[in-house]
């Protein structure tokens, strides 16, 4: 244990830091490019065909932008017939709330322990970290959420959280926080998780989960899994609580259908998960199994920031796979945990910033070649590449801007290099300017300075002899 | 219940709208418009002078208009929205006349024809025009293969090349599959593959200087696979991304560059030696 560096919380304000670090560990380089070409193969094969996949992506789309046309409409739907299924339904504008309503209902049953489903809104939440400072064990039960509990991480992806560990650092750390002989067999390592889970599960006062969709019209709580441990974490533990983000509603179960064929294959590569579970209330009188209570705590968290603004809110199209991850070249390099946000990679860039604030964020939406990468996977067609520029433009707003879109707008307002452009402005709308520049820029090129951040990665750049400009004119006039 | 999946049939697709059609391309004109970009003046101008010289082998006339500058890109990516918009509406009035406009470039024809339309979107009389010309706006090697038709004759000796695409140019005007099928027209020019092909570059225009580690560590990994797919050259329609792969293999005191497509082009098939 003692050979373990505990890894230090990244901040979500060092992004460039943090990646510098992350592009160092060749270790984590190798491990999430292995892992991403898998990933990305899988999707491809699951969705071969083009034309298919691309009609199946149009009307994710049409789904997810029609649900939140009528977000609060839906949402109140969704409400009165969760009531009427026996699901209390309570509302949290903040994580605080939220974190407050999950330990008021903790408490209410003297709860102890509290074993979790995958849930990514819990993690924004903290909330492990928030139970345990009232007593309450928090335990994960989702395999890769239970390898980054043991080994004190956060999550580096929003589907595998451990994603960036291969099975050697897995045995060693299930050797040294499990007393198990090393074995690097994945088969072995798994069943030892399992078995350790599963006690876990009967000893349990609560369960806790996430969400995927929830469907107004039935007032069902749909979650996929492909572990057992969301059925056994909502079905055994006497209290089920679900936390989910207000996004996630949609209108009717036949929405969820390309919805789901969408979500598996881009996450995983898989037509369908092994668990698709659909939750419509507690254990009726005539059941045998199942919880008594069952909760849903709708969470806002900074969502209805982005709801306000009609391109902002295509943000909350998501419906969490992590596609846009896995194709990421950055991702790639950097793993989820330099971002220092709940959400990484391509979406993590986007949503985080309003569940966080700009000035939290500052460095995320400048952290994209705008390579297209994200947006061209996207599975309900999120247009990622231009919503990070739209979060560049607030970004660089001046911070008395009457026009307030976004908390933190303008965390990255600097009157010198707007000065800067300014200058580019003028030389590009003045064509004798530019013409002047071009002609010293040809003929001082030896004398072109290699600036700091290109000299790092590149030799100097030269100016040709002439410019096409020049060339152009007289080749032309030539004739 | 079989209604409710409905949707969950084979052909479950038919309830939704039909895709976009592919681009429909004009006969071949007698004048065109080359918007050279700002990257190709300066450090790039054969690329440019190749694609004069290509398009009148084709038989057209093209027009150089000398007041262009830059289409606008780097300042609409970082943000700057109002400046970018300033210096878009500076190339609106250089091309009045119906003629396509060619651009060697796949990133600065998206920008003409896909970001554009978005600049000038609450300008409704500005925008008929914008939109005007992002139809008659056409990247080099697109214009080439399915505007003029080109028919290549080969008159290099045997080589093996590897084309890089740049993302936007790939994604935004097909560029990667209008190369390969120039390139393929080259009987003697075989194209090979690289790893991770359709991976960015890392240039990003201002990303490449905001986040040089991260776009150094792209760079790296491309010229790495560039160099070892055996190439003997590295071709590109794209000099954002020339600039960055040669810069960097420069700085590698590597011997492979890459080169600008148009220019490729021009000395297989005897424009020069």
């Amino acid at each position: 244990m003692s050979q373990r560096i505990p890894v230090v919380e990244l901040s979500s304000r060092d992004l460039k830091r943090n990646a510098r670090q992350a592009l160092g560990d060749s270790q984590l380089r190798g491990n999430m490019r292995s892992a991403m070409d898998s990933l990305m193969a899988k999707r491809l094969a699951s969705m071969p065909d083009e034309y298919e996949r691309e009609h199946l992506r149009e009307m994710g789309n049409h789904v997810r932008a029609r649900a939140l046309s009528k977000l609060p409409e839906l949402l109140e739907r969704l409400e009165a017939n969760l009531t009427r299924n026996g699901v209390k339904v309570h509302w949290a504008e903040t994580v605080d709330e939220a974190n407050t309503i999950v330990l008021a209902i903790a408490q209410a049953h003297q709860a102890r322990q509290v074993i979790k489903g995958k849930s990514m809104v819990s993690e924004e939440m903290e909330m492990n970290h928030f139970l345990e400072g009232h007593g309450i064990e928090a335990l994960e039960s989702d395999m890769g959420e239970y390898i980054i509990q043991l080994d004190h991480e956060k999550p580096t992806h929003i589907i595998m959280p451990a994603i960036h560990k291969n099975a050697r650092q897995v045995g060693s750390l299930f050797r040294d926080t499990l007393g198990i002989d090393y074995t690097e067999d994945v088969d072995t390592l798994i069943q030892t998780g399992r078995r350790v889970l599963r006690e876990k599960f009967f000893a349990a006062d609560i369960g806790v989960s996430g969400v995927n969709f929830a469907v107004a019209e039935t007032g069902t709580l749909l979650l996929v899994e492909n572990e057992g441990n969301g059925r056994m974490s909502t079905g055994v533990p006497p209290v089920h609580i679900a936390v989910t983000g207000i996004e996630k509603v949609v209108e009717n179960l036949r929405d969820v259908v390309p919805l789901l064929s969408l979500l598996t294959r881009s996450a995983l590569g898989q037509g369908i998960t092994t668990y698709v579970n659909m939750i419509s209330g507690p254990r009726r009188a005539d059941e045998l199994d199942g919880p008594q209570e069952v909760h849903l705590v709708l969470l806002d968290n900074g969502r209805s920031q982005a709801f306000a603004d009609g391109e902002l809110r295509q943000t909350l199209n998501c419906i969490r796979c992590g596609a846009c991850m896995n194709h990421c070249p950055v991702y790639t390099r950097i793993g989820g945990q330099a971002y220092g946000t709940v959400y990484p990679g391509p979406i993590g860039k986007i949503i985080s910033p309003h569940l966080m604030g700009l000035e939290n964020t500052p460095d995320h939406p400048s952290a994209s070649s705008l390579c297209g990468a994200c947006g061209e996977v996207c599975p309900v067609k999120i247009p990622i590449p231009a919503l990070l520029r739209r979060l560049r433009e607030e970004n660089i707003k001046k911070p008395d801007d009457p026009h307030r879109v976004m908390r933190g707008q303008g965390s990255k307002y600097s009157a010198t290099e707007r000065l800067v452009w300014q200058g580019w402005r003028l030389l590009n709308t003045s064509p004798l300017l530019y013409r002047l520049f071009g002609f010293f820029a040809t003929r001082l090129r030896s004398l072109t300075p290699n600036i700091g951040p290109w000299a790092q990665n590149h030799a100097a750049p030269k100016p040709a002899a002439r410019s096409l400009h020049e060339l152009a004119k007289q080749h032309l006039e030539g004739k | 219940m079989s209604d409710l999946f409905y949707d969950a049939a084979p052909n479950a697709t038919r309830v939704a709208p039909p895709l976009p059609t592919p681009r429909q391309y004009p006969a071949k004109p007698q004048q065109v418009y080359l918007f050279g970009t700002c990257v190709v003046d300066l450090f790039f101008p054969e690329a440019g002078l190749d694609a004069i010289r290509l398009l009148e082998r084709e038989g057209l006339r093209v027009h150089f208009p000398q007041e262009q500058t830059c289409c606008g890109q780097p300042a609409y990516t970082s943000g700057y929205t109002e400046e970018a918009r300033k210096v878009a509406r500076a190339q609106l009035a250089l091309f009045a006349n119906d003629w396509p406009v060619v651009v060697p470039s796949g990133s600065c024809a998206g920008m003409l024809r896909h970001h554009y339309p978005e600049l000038f979107k609450d300008e409704p009389e500005t925008l008929a025009q914008v939109k005007a010309l992002a139809e008659r706006t056409f990247e080099l090697a697109e214009f080439l293969l399915h505007v003029c038709q080109v028919e290549l004759q080969d008159q290099g000796e045997p080589v093996q090349v590897a084309l890089h695409t740049s993302c936007s140019a790939r994604r935004e005007m097909n560029t990667h599959l209008h190369g390969r099928a120039l390139l393929a027209q080259l009987q003697r020019v075989e194209r090979v593959e690289h790893d991770h092909e359709s991976e960015c570059c890392g240039f990003g225009g201002t990303f490449s200087v905001r986040m040089p580690d991260i776009s150094g560590a792209m760079v790296r990994d491309k010229t790495r696979a560039l160099q070892d797919s055996g190439a003997a050259q590295v071709i590109s329609a794209d000099c954002g991304c020339l600039m960055n792969i040669n810069g960097s293999l420069e700085l590698q005191d590597s011997p492979l560059r890459g080169q600008h497509l148009a220019s490729f082009l021009w000395q297989r098939t005897g424009g020069r030696p």
